[in-house]
């Protein structure tokens, strides 16, 4: 009796998630009236403003990743190896991103540097850049921190730290060739989910005006009927692919520390 | 002045001293271990030398200079640990490399000293490959291959022998003592194990709380413990209650046996001392003339292979002696009565 309940739950559970995506799926590919066809996904495969966006975005995402590894890195090495009673505190500090609406922190943001504050961030297009790329970090920050600690917590930082110095070496250098290549599966699983977040971000994009892909598929959600369904799938697949890469890599990277 | 020179080095953890006045001195090329239980202090003395700990106290020079105020990297050390510490992500041959690199030595000189250095600890093949595809055994021997190649003036063993067993153990402490001959390299080795401690080392330092309660070759500490410390911890001692009698003669009482020990004992007439004696200075049955004679019941008997240690109760004291074992004469039965004799030059003396 409790196995058919269970199975009742998951198959609801499945129609309940599934069914709206075959759904959109199925709409995206009804364009042409009577017969499936991609036609929806070369309308928005080819249109520019879709180029340029995503573009956009996934320059913001490596850039946003690139600045998230620099931070997160050097902090979560930094904290366990000489301020491990710290830790409850900065973990804190980075999963407030998840309590805290990107709106008001975007909003903050504005307030913070706009063109009549002392940090005019917000007065060009490179400050503005500069502002969402910080903004894209913050929201990425509790998984991209969680990721990191778990990975340093997999390997003795201080012996190999100690080891590196006792060879001469220096704090640069023992991060970039000693501590990252050894969280190296962590921080790619990190920094796929940054990507996925910052692809599909539309909050701190569109209030601070900025081209990117999350503020285009909501213009085109409005203004058309079949592009958004396939806007959507792609975004889906998109996502998806970042899932399974950190699937993929951390498979890897957990059988290559299983053998030592 | 010594090639290293530790003086009144002292550490605090907070309130807590855990390094109190110690001194050392080391000659280049010495090998010396610190030897003590946990928490006695060694391995923060091992790590100050190392640059890993700020003293609260005192100076440690190397080579005539000061390296109190200088960082880890600086210091020109090397430093093998208990757990290993291989990079896992480089291989053998760019473990040992590592130094060199960030040295600065140019390739062709990296490679060749990458090859002496396999050479010397005997895995020249296995450069290529990564540390999770080594043997405990193997990772250490890289790790002593990796502080070496970069010439470092002293070399720090923390425990290095500790995570493997006992085999190993025995084959790679003959080897780190040879590697560390053949280069002469001053070295200190930090274990808890007094076996190791004895074969390898040219002098032991015995740590107690903090500080070094005696410094001697293996020989000294063994023989002429100071303290019933360092009595007590390396290896396997009995201990008498005596009262002295003469001292300039070295008369002692132990009971209702007088004791002719035939040299000064450092104490008052009538100060209560202890005598220790090791349980390989006795002999079952009558000894020579002019040992001391006691009787005693057999208790226990353990058959250690080349060693028999046979426990007696003497007056109600338990007295622990090891025979040879000899083919031929089988140990004796437990609750035998059996006289016990001792040379009085294997008693030593302890005041403190």
């Amino acid at each position: 009796m409790s196995k058919v309940l269970a199975w009742t739950a998951i198959v609801l559970g499945c129609i309940y998630f599934i069914l709206p995506m075959i759904g959109m799926a199925e709409f995206s590919l009804s364009m042409r009236r009577g017969v499936y066809s991609l036609d929806a996904y070369r309308v928005v495969l080819a249109d520019p403003v879709f180029q340029a966006t995503f573009g956009y975005s996934v320059v913001m995402a490596l850039v946003t990743i690139a600045f998230g590894v620099l931070l997160v890195v050097p902090t979560a090495y930094w904290v366990q190896l000489k301020l491990p009673e710290m830790r409850p505190v900065v973990e804190f500090i980075t999963l407030l991103p998840l309590v805290i609406p990107a709106i008001v922190i975007v909003f903050g943001y504005i307030r913070l540097y706009n063109t009549s504050s002392w940090l005019p961030l917000t007065g060009t297009v490179m400050g503005t850049n500069l502002l969402l790329m910080f903004g894209y970090t913050m929201l990425a920050m509790p998984y991209m921190y969680r990721a990191v600690d778990t990975g340093l917590r997999s390997i003795d930082v201080a012996t190999l730290t100690e080891a590196a110095q006792s060879l001469g070496a220096g704090w640069v250098r023992i991060v970039m060739t000693i501590i990252l290549p050894n969280v190296l599966g962590a921080v790619l699983s990190g920094a796929f989910l940054t990507f996925a977040i910052v692809i599909g971000e539309f909050t701190m994009a569109a209030i601070l005006d900025r081209p990117a892909f999350g503020p285009y598929m909501q213009l085109l959600g409005a203004n058309r009927a079949y592009e958004p369904a396939a806007l959507a799938v792609i975004a889906f697949a998109i996502t998806w692919a970042c899932m399974g890469l950190i699937q993929m890599v951390s498979k890897l990277f957990k059988h290559k520390r299983a053998q030592s | 002045m010594a090639f290293l020179e530790i003086s009144n080095l002292e550490k605090s953890f907070g309130t807590n001293r855990v390094v109190k006045d110690f001194n050392l001195s080391i000659d280049q090329g010495e090998f010396v271990s610190l030897l003590g239980p946990s928490g006695c202090g060694k391995t923060t003395v091992l790590r100050m030398v190392g640059g890993f700990e700020t003293p609260s106290g005192g100076t440690i020079t190397i080579d005539d200079v000061d390296v109190n105020g200088l960082r880890p990297n600086q210091r020109n050390i090397g430093m093998v640990f208990q757990a290993y510490a291989l990079f896992p992500n480089l291989t053998v041959a760019q473990n040992v490399a590592f130094g060199l690199k960030v040295a600065g030595v140019d390739k062709a000189q990296t490679r060749d000293r990458v090859r002496e250095m396999l050479e010397l600890i005997g895995l020249s093949d296995l450069g290529g490959r990564y540390p999770f595809q080594l043997s405990g055994g193997q990772q250490q021997r890289v790790a002593l291959a990796r502080a070496l190649a970069v010439r470092p003036k002293v070399l720090l063993l923390d425990e290095p022998l500790s995570a493997l067993d006992a085999k190993i153990r025995a084959s790679l402490r003959r080897e780190i003592r040879e590697i560390q001959q053949r280069l002469a390299i001053t070295t200190i080795f930090v274990t808890h194990d007094q076996e190791e401690a004895l074969s390898m080392s040219d002098r032991v330092v015995v740590m107690t709380g903090g500080m070094a309660d005696q410094i001697g070759t293996p020989y000294q500490i063994y023989n002429q413990p100071t303290t019933r410390f360092v009595a007590g911890f390396v290896g396997t001692l009995n201990t008498f209650d005596a009262t002295v009698t003469d001292p300039a003669t070295g008369v002692v009482q132990i009971g209702e046996t007088s004791v002719v020990l035939n040299r000064a004992v450092p104490a008052l007439k009538g100060a209560a001392v202890t005598l220790a004696m090791r349980p390989e200075s006795a002999t079952l049955g009558a000894g020579q003339d002019g040992d001391l004679i006691l009787k005693g019941k057999i208790t226990e008997v353990q058959f250690q292979g080349a060693i028999i240690r046979i426990t007696a109760d003497v007056g109600g004291q338990q007295l622990t002696l090891d025979q040879f074992n000899r083919a031929g004469s089988p140990p004796p039965a437990i609750g035998a009565e059996t006289s016990i004799s001792l040379p009085a030059s294997s008693l030593v003396v302890l005041v403190a």
